[in-house]
């Protein structure tokens, strides 16, 4: 009969403990394990593998062929028009965004919520029909086409241009820059603005001194929220940009389909990966986690 | 907003005022705007774009004529309602894992279930390309497995997303449960799993419906990794939708469209309602 | 002798978190049908005592016993008491009723049987006609007979509470403090009080355990613990104390620091650090020279004289420090003011020893 306790028993008491709560969690440790981080290490593995004649990939003949090839011009130019078209779409959301999450936390709460729901809404809605939806409106006889022209801002032909694919990038992804802020923004306590007033700073240098300062976790969460997916965007070239490959995601899936060259399309899915890392990196430092 | 008196210095004054008013009211028709005109042009009786010759529901009768994309339908729900299933049970027990234990590697796996969220679809779908095609004649030679029709590997690859979702919902969840409730239960003579089943659980099933809610969402919505992984025998609609589209637009197209668009409109504002309903349930 | 059995018992109870000792070598006995209360400032280790007899805690090292039955490493679930929670613990999406009756339904207690007990916690706490709330309908002091009636319908050998009236407003605090101290008394089981109101303490218990930094300092009925503290923290947490530092000269001797020589009996050794306390009621006031004989005399100048309504309070500058002096305003004849001269005097048997 267990009479006394001792420090052996407290630490058997925990460690049974501990097994439950990983036998809990062992099923889905599992499933991750094989359908997550197994795939991950195949396509690391790929991207050092052989591309034989007939397009098949062989997982012998270790080598650095596929990295080396990114430093191909074409391959480069795909990457940087990737980044800079990703750069773009970060840079124009938070433009959009940043008022409206300011202006939505400045109103009451009942006006405050239903204004939010108006963003989940379209958000949570099936991303492709919405970016098609954008299809439907550049389409040569399409409304925004013809608005534009008539509008006197030249040919409203847009579609399958960059252009387009911005566009179609910073309409889809625009939620995510604005919830983050809003969440940031709402945080912050006013009494600090209301100080800056108090020691004569002007509207505009309080927002510049304290508000933006103050929202940064939310800017920069927003931002790697919406970087990091338009850096591999797939669906939206191909719905806006029409069938070339210019993109990262559109060239990646050449790869597997087309051009058949797996080692490649699996070192570029790396240079992915890599970019996404960072990113997650940098939004878990900014203490991302807690919005 | 903190501290409520000085919520008013919040307010800009004069013209960045109306600036802010108008800029806010933009951005709302700019979200809006492409749904609404897609919805109306659903209904116009023109085949080309640019004319409006009149109302007509000719398209969505075409819709529901259209074998195809019935048969595409029927897919997505086998595949959804299977896929949610899996991952709201391993997606729970991963929550509670997590949240309510501590073991060794608990952070490794925090982090790892994080990562599904993160990555982009194009990436995920090429992970899952290359391990079904290296793997699959493994899988299949358990009895009862063949994964060369496809659904059984778009169930697959939609549990190994949608894990990741509902656990981050449902860890919110239990996150802001009291958790000296358990420790009463179990005060009271409750076991383990009696103090789970009628305290703990009760409370966290607005999260684990949440999150169920959520997968559905996200598994009937999957264009990229579907497409990669689905056969020929087994095409969920969102990939048959994506070839259309590709195609070009058509008024077929716009009716499947918004279909589709109403249906998943829809499940947000039940998963929003079921938010606000439960949200007012809890107590102190 | 009245024969008393003994209901908790802990021996050399220590409770470590990683580096950190919550718990620090604690004996501990609670006789039954007795008001223990557990006092102390916040994370002096009480709760997590408490959390120990509960079971919700495993003791790095000791004995905790209940009724004799040596609890070991048995989950709460399996363990003859039940705790009343500092958050009340309701749970939300269950009634009243079936909040109470919670824990006779874990026991597989008979649906009828279990009736009549709900209906008896039910008027005990006097909660009647609310039984088919939801604890998001009731205020916190209902909340706190719910969660009262929750434990006690179960009928343990020991009560345990955790600092449940807390949330509470003062007038409604002293309210629930009369009524647990009745309720405790009819339903005659053992109550374990965690608090660091000392004041809540001194008012509903038989005996009080004082906590400090984990360790145990006193263990003694009220007027004990405010009229004979052992060490200097005990004698500071309760109530107001005035300490004369002194040194012990011999066995019923010490020396304060100003030289006079006080006689109080004590057990600590030649030459060790003490202070004598005296508390500030125990102080009276005189004009100068006109103090009696008898008592001991400390000359000094009045400093401050606080008017409180019922009572008048002096600091008065002495040789050496400030002394706090309580007078009943009945003595309004002698009120003094600032600069005024007076003797104080007190009665050494009005005074405790301490070290620490």
């Amino acid at each position: 009969m267990a009479a006394v306790t001792t420090p052996d028993l407290e630490r058997q008491a925990e460690r049974a403990e501990s097994r439950r709560g990983f036998l809990l969690g062992l099923p889905s440790i599992i499933y991750l394990l094989v359908f997550f981080v197994i795939p991950l290490g195949v396509v690391i593995a790929y991207s050092f593998a052989t591309r034989t004649r007939t397009g098949r990939t062989e997982l012998n003949n270790w080598n650095l062929e596929a990295y080396r090839r990114l430093s191909e011009e074409v391959v480069r130019a795909v990457a940087f028009r990737s980044l800079w078209f990703a750069i773009l779409t970060t840079v124009i959301c938070l433009a959009l965004a940043y008022p409206l999450a300011y202006f939505i936390s400045t109103r009451r709460p009942t006006t405050r919520n239903l204004m939010l729901v108006g963003i989940m809404i379209p958000f949570w809605s099936n991303f492709l029909i919405r970016t098609y939806a954008w299809r439907l409106l550049l389409d040569s006889d399409g409304l925004f086409t013809q608005m534009a022209s008539g509008m006197g801002l030249g040919d409203g032909r847009i579609l399958f241009t960059s252009k387009a694919v911005i566009l179609g990038l910073v309409y889809g992804y625009l939620p995510f820059m604005v919830l983050p802020l809003y969440a940031s923004i709402e945080r912050i306590d006013w009494s600090l603005v209301e100080g800056a007033r108090d020691l004569y700073a002007s509207g505009w240098e309080s927002f510049r001194r304290v508000v933006w300062p103050l929202s940064r976790p939310g800017v920069i969460a927003g931002s790697i929220l919406v970087f990091v997916p338009s850096f591999g965007a797939f669906v939206t070239p191909a719905i806006l940009g029409g069938n070339k490959k210019g993109l990262m995601g559109s060239y990646i899936v050449d790869q597997f389909m087309d051009a058949r060259n797996g080692p490649l399309g699996a070192s570029l899915s790396v240079v992915v990966l890599a970019v996404m890392l960072i990113g997650t990196l940098v939004y878990f430092r900014q203490g991302g986690r807690n919005l | 907003m903190g501290k409520g008196a000085a919520r008013s210095t919040a307010e800009p004054m004069g013209a960045s005022r109306w600036l802010l008013r108008t800029h806010s009211l933009v951005v709302y028709l700019f979200f809006y705007a492409p749904i609404v005109v897609l919805a109306a042009y659903s209904f116009n009786k023109s085949p080309i774009v640019g004319k409006w010759t009149g109302l007509t529901l000719s398209w969505y009768g075409d819709f529901l004529d259209h074998d195809n994309i019935q048969e595409s339908i029927w897919i997505s729900v086998k595949v959804c309602i299977a896929s949610t299933l899996i991952s709201v049970v391993l997606g729970t027990l991963a929550a509670l894992s997590i949240e309510r234990f501590r073991w060794w590697g608990q952070k490794t796996f925090d982090a790892v279930l994080y990562l599904p969220i993160i990555i982009p679809d194009v990436t995920m779908a090429v992970m899952l390309l290359v391990f079904f095609g290296e793997t699959a004649q493994w899988f299949n030679v358990i009895p009862g497995v063949n994964l060369t029709d496809g659904l059984e590997k778009l169930v697959l690859s939609h549990v190994a997303f949608n894990i990741s979702f509902v656990s981050v919902v449902v860890r919110a969840r239990l996150a802001n449960l009291d958790s000296s409730m358990e420790e009463a239960a179990a005060d009271l003579y409750a076991s383990r799993w009696g103090a789970f089943r009628r305290v703990t659980l009760p409370q966290i099933m607005p999260g684990v419906l949440g999150g169920a809610l959520l997968a559905i969402t996200l598994s009937l919505d999957d264009v990229v990794v579907s497409s990669f992984v689905s056969g020929v025998g087994a095409t969920p609609v969102s990939v048959y939708v994506f070839g259309m589209l590709r195609k070009g637009v058509s008024p077929l197209v716009n009716a499947v469209s918004v279909v589709i668009l109403a249906a998943s409109m829809a499940l947000v504002v039940a998963s929003l309602v079921l938010e606000r309903a439960t949200s007012s349930q809890k107590g102190k | 002798m009245r024969e008393t059995t003994i209901a908790v018992e802990l021996q050399g109870v220590t409770k470590r978190f990683g580096d950190v000792v919550a718990v620090d070598d604690i004996d501990l006995t609670v006789a039954d049908g007795e008001f223990f209360s557990l006092l102390g400032p916040s994370g002096c280790g009480k709760t997590t005592t408490l959390r120990m007899i509960a079971g919700l805690e495993l003791p790095s090292q000791g004995s905790l016993s209940i009724h004799g039955e040596e609890m070991g490493l048995r989950p709460p679930n399996k363990r003859p008491v039940n705790t009343v929670f500092q958050s009340y613990a309701l749970f939300p999406h269950m009634d009243v009723r079936t909040n109470i009756g919670f824990g006779l339904e874990m026991r597989k207690v008979d649906k009828d049987e279990r009736s009549d007990l709900i209906d008896w916690a039910v008027s005990l706490v006097e909660m009647d006609g609310m039984e088919q709330r939801k604890p998001n309908q009731l205020s916190g002091g209902q909340q706190q007979r719910v969660a009262l009636a929750r434990a006690l319908v179960n009928r343990p050998e020991v009560l345990l509470l955790d600092e449940p009236l807390g949330a509470l407003d003062l007038k409604l605090r002293q309210q629930m403090q009369t009524e647990l101290k009745n309720l405790q008394r009819e339903v005659g089981i053992t109550f374990i009080y965690v608090t660091h109101d000392q004041e809540e303490a001194v008012t509903m218990s038989d005996r009080i355990g004082v906590m400090h930094e984990g360790r145990l300092l006193q263990i003694d009925t009220p007027e004990a613990i405010y009229e004979r503290p052992i060490t200097r923290f005990v004698a500071d947490f309760i109530g107001r104390t005035n300490f004369l530092e002194a040194t012990v000269a011999s066995g019923d001797e010490v020396v304060l620091t100003n030289g006079d020589r006080l006689r109080v009996p004590t057990s600590h050794p030649e030459g060790t650090a003490i202070a004598v306390t005296v508390r500030p009621e125990r102080l009276t006031v005189h004009g100068r020279g006109q103090a009696p004989e008898g008592s001991h005399r400390l000359d000094g100048v009045v400093d401050s004289a606080v008017y409180l309504g019922n009572a008048v309070t002096y600091s008065v500058s002495v040789d050496w420090m400030h002394l706090e002096i309580r007078c009943p305003a009945s003595l309004a004849g002698d009120r003094r003011s600032p600069g005024d001269d007076v003797t104080l005097s007190f009665d050494p048997d009005h005074t405790s020893v301490v070290i620490g």
